[in-house]
């Protein structure tokens, strides 16, 4: 969904389409509903009172996912939460060839196990792989969410999706145990 | 190019990022997908994974409660305030009700006024057609006016009339507006002339009033404050006439 404030609406207008989506990836990052309410409700006044130098033309809903990112990232939980996070690594194993993630869930069909999965990778690669196949943003809007170049989105990106299939690959082989 | 190379193309293929890269970025790779089973179940799996992690990640739904909150907070807050914009609505309406009100204050006035005339000229027309229209018949203004005392709350001077053309025939206690006035009957030639003095405050009709003549059912009224005191005179006389024995009472008054 292209959002680009070109035609100025008032705030509420232009915000409130998105609180849905905005609760949700708050609850991802934050794993508590409590602390997602307190970041979207913060996400929302820094927006507000940020609103008149918002510059038409560019993307509002990458605008307000940068504002709560960040938001999340300055707050308890995700100062602890970036602390673990190594956004170098590039060690992420890669998930072993005989057995592929993604056909045992297609078998099965366990959301729960792709939900536990997000919930265990770092929140680096939770929020990308969120805005890419949730949020459904190209990279050029993922890159404005997160503040960092398109290349840069690539290669995270794949990291994370790596990251999440070994997660999976560990859990389906405990599962089986 | 070995299939470990085409895969690394596959996040980009499965995230349709065609319009980013160019309409034929991927037409390599889906023409080696057709030809290489393995990597087509892979870019496969790709894409069913994103749809499956899509369906799971929308997991959590605020309440209607938050929701309620938010867009309290973020509503455009509607302050009465003093703005520059209110200013000429605001001065508009003040305008509208202060014209109608000084209207409303001024016709009450005239129509007040018009009333008390009627009432004086009335009153000068019965005084004429009675057989007695003075109480205190005397052309001797130290006459007429002491026979005042004790009968108003007010006192006023007549001026000297032997060397003018006015004839004092004397005078009578009228009330005006419930208030005691004194009318006072002047002739000039075959013209009679009514002279009402009242007090300015009881003679609310003609409060306000200043100075003015009119023409009244073809009578001619004068009117007058002075000294805290209404004087009318209403008389058949041209307004010359009238005036002129204004002049002489104001005169009179000064003194």
């Amino acid at each position: 969904m292209a959002d680009y404030a070109g035609d100025f609406g008032s705030f509420e207008d232009l915000a409130m389409p998105h609180f849905v989506r905005l609760y949700n990836f708050a609850c991802w990052l934050t794993h508590d509903s409590v602390a997602a309410e307190d970041l979207v409700q913060e996400t929302y006044m820094k927006a507000l009172r940020g609103f008149s130098s918002f510059q038409q033309g560019t993307n509002f809903r990458a605008w307000m996912y940068r504002i709560l990112r960040n938001t999340f990232l300055t707050s308890q939980t995700g100062l602890k939460a970036a602390a673990t996070t190594d956004l170098d690594d590039e060690r992420s194993p890669e998930p072993a060839d005989e057995l592929t993630p993604e056909s045992i869930l297609l078998a099965r069909m366990e959301m729960e196990t792709i939900q536990q999965a997000l919930e265990a990778l770092p929140v680096h690669f939770r929020e990308i792989i969120l805005l890419c196949d949730l949020e459904e943003m190209s990279y050029q809007e993922i890159g404005q969410a997160l503040g960092i170049p398109a290349g840069t989105v690539m290669s995270r990106l794949s990291r994370a999706r790596k990251a999440m299939r070994t997660l999976l690959i560990a859990r389906m082989e405990g599962a089986r145990q | 190019m070995i299939c470990n190379e085409w895969r690394e193309q596959f996040d980009a293929y499965v995230d349709d990022a065609s319009a980013e890269r160019g309409p034929d970025e991927f037409a390599s790779l889906e023409e080696h997908l057709r030809s290489c089973p393995s990597c087509a179940a892979e870019a496969l799996n790709r894409v069913q994974l994103k749809r499956a992690t899509r369906a799971a990640a929308a997991r959590y739904v605020p309440s209607p409660t938050f929701r309620l909150r938010i867009e309290k907070s973020i509503k455009p807050k509607r302050k009465l305030l003093w703005t520059a914009a209110w200013i000429p609505g605001l001065a508009g309406a003040i305008a509208a009700v202060l014209l109608v009100t000084v209207s409303a204050l001024i016709w009450t006035r005239h129509v007040a006024h018009e009333e008390a005339v009627a009432q004086l000229l009335d009153m000068h027309i019965a005084t004429l057609a009675s057989p007695n229209p003075v109480d205190v018949v005397s052309t001797d203004r130290h006459t007429v006016k002491p026979w005042f005392q004790g009968k108003l709350p007010f006192t006023f001077n007549l001026p000297e009339f032997e060397y003018s053309p006015y004839k004092l025939l004397g005078g009578k206690l009228v009330y005006v507006h419930h208030s005691p006035a004194a009318q006072l009957l002047f002739e000039l030639r075959k013209h009679d002339l009514s002279v009402f003095i009242t007090q300015e405050n009881q003679g609310a009709a003609f409060s306000g009033m200043g100075q003015s003549d009119m023409r009244e059912k073809g009578f001619t009224v004068e009117s007058w404050n002075q000294d805290g005191l209404r004087y009318v005179i209403v008389s058949d006389a041209g307004p010359t006439e009238v005036r002129a024995l204004g002049d002489l009472l104001k005169s009179a008054a000064r003194q």
